[in-house]
């Protein structure tokens, strides 16, 4: 499986990630959160900036279902869905991700027809620091 | 100021054969399509001062300068973005000519996409943003990013796979009346776009483009030069390339509206300096990597409303003699995928009267390149 690869601006939701949380970059001075993370704020142009926890709510925007050619360890899994999360907190910000039944497991855990629009999630996370989703329980 | 408005023409359009894989490699086949070009002009090729291609082209100037005997060089301009570089390419020799800077001014693409590896199985050469959002939760080819959108556009707008069946279906449908397109003998049935192989749901196989080898090229002179050329002069009527403010490329996602692409800001500057608006426009060649671009696509440049794009498919919109036939020869869907430029070149055929699936009459035509990432467009007229 591709690990992330991290460039200096990402390196913080990273970590974050790895702690189990899931945070947005946000502007030190005037407060507009932006993704993905870049070195000034596109608003004020101002440097500064922070690390916001969010909620880790969200609600799926759109998704796709993958089908071979893929690289080998994704073909394995493979249909499989990725998901697209409109953060709570965040609007703007969409989220991709897989739907799991649990953290950890396998990127086709959750059969297909449960995925659909507009559905509410939950980020987990695994235990390499990768956010996942899980449904939330209506 | 002059501006661009018919101040040059394209006057030679040339091209290799196209095939999944042909024996040459590229640097020939680029030759090739460039001499074609420029016999078809009838102008030497040491007049040549001015070139233009794609930044992932791999025959360079100094290798294709030396190998055609180019005489010298003054300007030479690469665009990148893949496939939204096409019509930018004829836009840099355009720009460049009616400046002064160069008279005779080459563009090209020689790509053997069919015999090289998809660029997405590399590993190794991702540019880190954005791919370290994307590719680790197996969002990994172009096809995958575009369906993403496709599926969100569906579901806002209704649009549906019959729609895009439509697209399809065109593009199919050009490529049967063109013997030099790679599906010229395979027509498409409905039958066979609902039950092919997803590719990433909701789109199938015959929502892709070809993967193609094969090279094309179009020579651009002053309006004033264009008179003693071979061929009757296709004018570049309105240029425009466009990256919209907070754009991500073809993984859109983190935006106030993702839906609206490129095509809207290339759109703006393009009509704001043509003598015709879109209704005016008798034949388009609309880039089609993916079939729901062409819809996206048709809102972009105006030929319907935000959301409309799929219903305006419907009737036959899309075929000869509906409202507004699209990619003629076939597009990348079904006569070759070559990012893009066989779409300028069947343009100019259209506006020769020299296409095998013309149009009527046609004097206006819109060239795209790729929705979805920074583009470009030409609206050019005979």
């Amino acid at each position: 499986m591709l690990s992330p690869v991290i460039d200096p601006e990402g390196a913080a939701f990273w970590r974050y990630a790895a702690e189990g949380e899931l945070r947005v970059q946000a502007c030190a001075a005037c407060g507009e959160v932006r993704f993905p993370p870049r070195p000034c704020c596109p608003h004020c142009r101002s440097f500064g900036s922070e690390w916001r926890i969010t909620s880790g709510r969200g609600r799926i925007w759109s998704y796709v279902v993958p089908h071979p050619p893929l690289l080998p360890e994704y073909a394995e899994q493979a249909p499989y869905h990725v998901v697209l999360v409109e953060l709570a907190d965040a609007p703007r910000i969409r989220v991709v991700g897989n739907l799991v039944t649990e953290a950890g497991a396998p990127l086709g855990s959750v059969p297909p027809e449960r995925v659909r629009i507009g559905a509410r999630v939950q980020v987990v996370f695994t235990g390499a620091g990768l956010p996942q989703w899980i449904l939330e329980r209506s | 100021m002059a501006g661009l408005k018919d101040a040059t023409a394209i006057v030679g359009i040339g091209q290799t054969p196209f095939a999944r894989q042909l024996p040459e490699d590229e640097r020939t086949l680029a030759c090739r399509a460039v001499l074609a070009a420029l016999d078809d002009a009838g102008i030497a090729p040491g007049e040549v001062d001015a070139l233009a291609s794609y930044t992932m082209e791999e025959t360079d100037e100094v290798e294709l300068a030396k190998a055609v005997g180019f005489g010298d060089l003054t300007f030479f301009s690469k665009v990148g973005y893949g496939g939204g570089g096409s019509c930018a390419t004829v836009a840099h020799l355009a720009a460049a000519i009616a400046a002064g800077q160069a008279t005779v001014g080459v563009a090209w693409r020689s790509r053997k996409r069919g015999s090289g590896p998809r660029p997405w199985t590399s590993t190794a050469v991702q540019l880190p943003t954005p791919a370290q959002w994307t590719r680790p939760f197996g969002l990994l080819r172009p096809a995958d990013e575009i369906a993403m959108l496709a599926r969100r556009y569906m579901h806002e707008y209704g649009a549906t796979r019959d729609h895009l069946f439509n697209v399809a279906l065109a593009s199919r449908n050009r490529a049967n009346q063109n013997p030099a397109a790679i599906m010229y003998d395979r027509p498409l049935t409905r039958e066979m776009y609902m039950t092919s192989r997803w590719i990433s749901e909701p789109l199938c196989l015959f929502d892709n483009c070809l993967e193609t080898d094969g090279a094309l090229a179009c020579v651009v002179v002053s309006r004033e030069r264009a008179r003693d050329c071979r061929r009757p002069p296709v004018y570049v009527h309105s240029a425009a390339q466009g990256l919209p403010a907070q754009h991500h490329g073809m993984v859109n996602y983190w935006n106030d509206d993702p839906l609206t692409g490129p095509s809207w800001t290339a759109a703006r500057h393009l009509w704001k300096h043509a003598d015709f608006i879109p209704q005016d426009v008798d034949v388009a060649q609309i880039y089609d990597a993916f079939t729901p671009l062409i819809p996206l696509s048709l809102e972009g440049y105006g030929f319907c409303g935000r959301g409309e794009g799929g219903a305006f498919t419907e009737g036959g919109a899309l075929e000869i003699g509906g409202r507004l036939p699209v990619n003629t020869g076939g597009g990348g869907l079904s006569e070759a995928y070559v990012h893009g430029f066989n779409l300028i070149t069947e343009g100019v055929k259209q506006l020769r009267g020299t296409s095998t699936a013309q149009v009527p009459g046609a004097s206006t035509c819109l060239v795209t390149a790729g929705e979805g990432v920074p583009t470009s467009a030409l609206l050019l007229r005979s």
